[in-house]
């Protein structure tokens, strides 16, 4: 029977490389997975793509991403109270590609479900609309909001099975379960792993399908 | 006259949402209508973090750190309340299905645009977040603000001198002075605070504001005067 769960954080970031695009879950602490963080530093890699809503603002999140300067360019929504990454925004040294957090969450859907992009209203006349296609659909005009793919995801999750089924708690399940959708490699730190058949079918979030990785982090 | 307290605006915007809206409050200053809610009121709080039916804070010691709010700190969740991911969390706000909205602003123009995002000061890096989302998707979007910049000077403007948010979004605007409604064709006043005349208003605004009827008078406390 397929299983999913290996040892650690660091058997979770196997194979990853430098340059690549990482997802990494997360609204604030709810759904971050810090084990991975930690361990996605000490594999040394660098000139990182990241997608993420926010760009870390405490001493275990993406602030060590920051400060280890490991990352080329952050794809986000809110990047405020983030002291490592506003340093290298000043100094020039890393890329920041702003989105409205729902036009991020929805260009990883899009990502996620094989979709060429999508047609949004949101940022219309302003400066998120620059350089981007206008479409006028039934006398309303939108902008064509193009899809995110990465080569790996990283979410935290509540619960896991061994097929890699994952449910999520409360808040935590944010931008997590779409990033799911949406990655060559998903890992999933989670709080317990329980045996096939625990979980009731009707509260899995993210089905086996989307998940290559599952371990047990230490809370 | 004493412009009103950050809780008395506050309490003013509560009395005035509909008592079974879904509302979403933006970040700073709206927070706190959460706290003036009229005890009769059944609004359903939503948070585009993928919370709907969200509770009074949590007391000191309960706090579970899943369960948060747009601006991260620690909420509850009230019975019949749901999560559900971001992505559903953005088809309800771009979607039209909440009732109002309620945001902060730097600067509201007089056809309704929204300014509210950043002043151009790149000292910080920016951040947009939900707030865009909300503006261009909720049924009505209310604005509550300073009626002045901390140097005097107009917030409700001709034009937005800082980056838009939203073009011709804001329908009604309160400030620590006043309740104006954005119609499109203009600004009319709908309430002023006791002790304070509709020309004194129009010289702390520097688009032009109409009266049409009777205005309402509000008391120091939010409320209005009987």
């Amino acid at each position: 029977m397929r299983n999913v769960v290996v040892k650690d954080a660091d058997a979770a970031v196997e194979g990853i490389k430098d340059g690549q695009t990482i997802m990494v879950g997360g609204f604030g602490g709810a759904g971050l997975p810090t084990g991975i963080i930690k361990a996605v530093l000490d594999k040394g890699v660098r000139d990182l793509v990241v997608i993420s809503n926010n760009a870390g603002s405490s001493s275990d999140d993406l602030s060590l991403w920051f400060g280890a300067k490991i990352v080329r360019k952050i794809i986000c929504s809110y990047p405020r109270n983030a002291q490592q990454f506003a340093e290298q925004y000043r100094a020039g040294s890393v890329e920041l590609e702003l989105v409205p957090q729902g036009t991020l969450v929805e260009r990883i859907r899009a990502g996620g479900a094989g979709l060429g992009g999508f047609l949004s209203p949101v940022g219309v006349g302003t400066v998120f609309a620059e350089g981007k296609e206008k479409i006028t659909v039934q006398g309303r005009e939108f902008i064509l909001e193009l899809p995110l793919r990465a080569d790996f995801t990283f979410v935290k999750g509540w619960l896991a099975d061994s097929l890699g089924n994952v449910t999520y708690n409360k808040t935590a399940r944010n931008h997590c379960a779409v990033m799911a959708t949406a990655a060559e490699t998903v890992a999933v730190e989670v709080d317990r792993i329980v045996e096939v058949g625990e979980l009731d079918p009707e509260t899995i979030v993210t089905p086996c399908i989307f998940v290559n990785r599952v371990f047990m982090g230490r809370r | 006259m004493k412009p009103l307290s950050r809780d008395a605006l506050a309490r003013m915007v509560a009395l005035h949402l509909p008592t079974e809206g879904f509302v979403n409050l933006g970040i700073g200053a709206p927070t706190y209508v959460a706290d003036h809610l009229p005890a009769h009121s059944a609004v359903m709080l939503h948070s585009e973090n993928g919370v709907l039916n969200v509770g009074p804070t949590p007391q000191q010691g309960q706090e579970d750190w899943d369960l948060i709010n747009a601006g991260k700190m620690p909420i509850t969740l009230k019975q019949g309340g749901s999560y559900f991911d971001s992505s559903l969390s953005f088809a309800m706000m771009r979607g039209g299905h909440l009732d109002v909205a309620v945001l902060g602003a730097f600067q509201v123009s007089k056809d309704g645009d929204l300014a509210n995002w950043t002043t151009g000061d790149n000292s910080s890096p920016p951040g947009i977040g939900g707030a865009i989302d909300l503006a261009v998707g909720a049924k009505s979007i209310w604005v509550m603000m300073d009626h002045t910049t901390k140097e005097g000077r107009p917030r409700i403007v001709e034009r937005c001198t800082y980056p838009l948010t939203a073009q011709k979004v804001v329908t009604r605007i309160f400030t620590n002075l006043a309740i104006i409604d954005v119609i499109g064709s203009g600004l009319i006043v709908r309430a002023l605070l006791e002790g304070l005349t509709v020309e004194v208003l129009q010289k702390l605004t520097e688009a032009p504001l109409i009266v049409l009827d009777a205005l309402r008078t509000i008391r120091q406390d939010g409320s209005f005067a009987a």
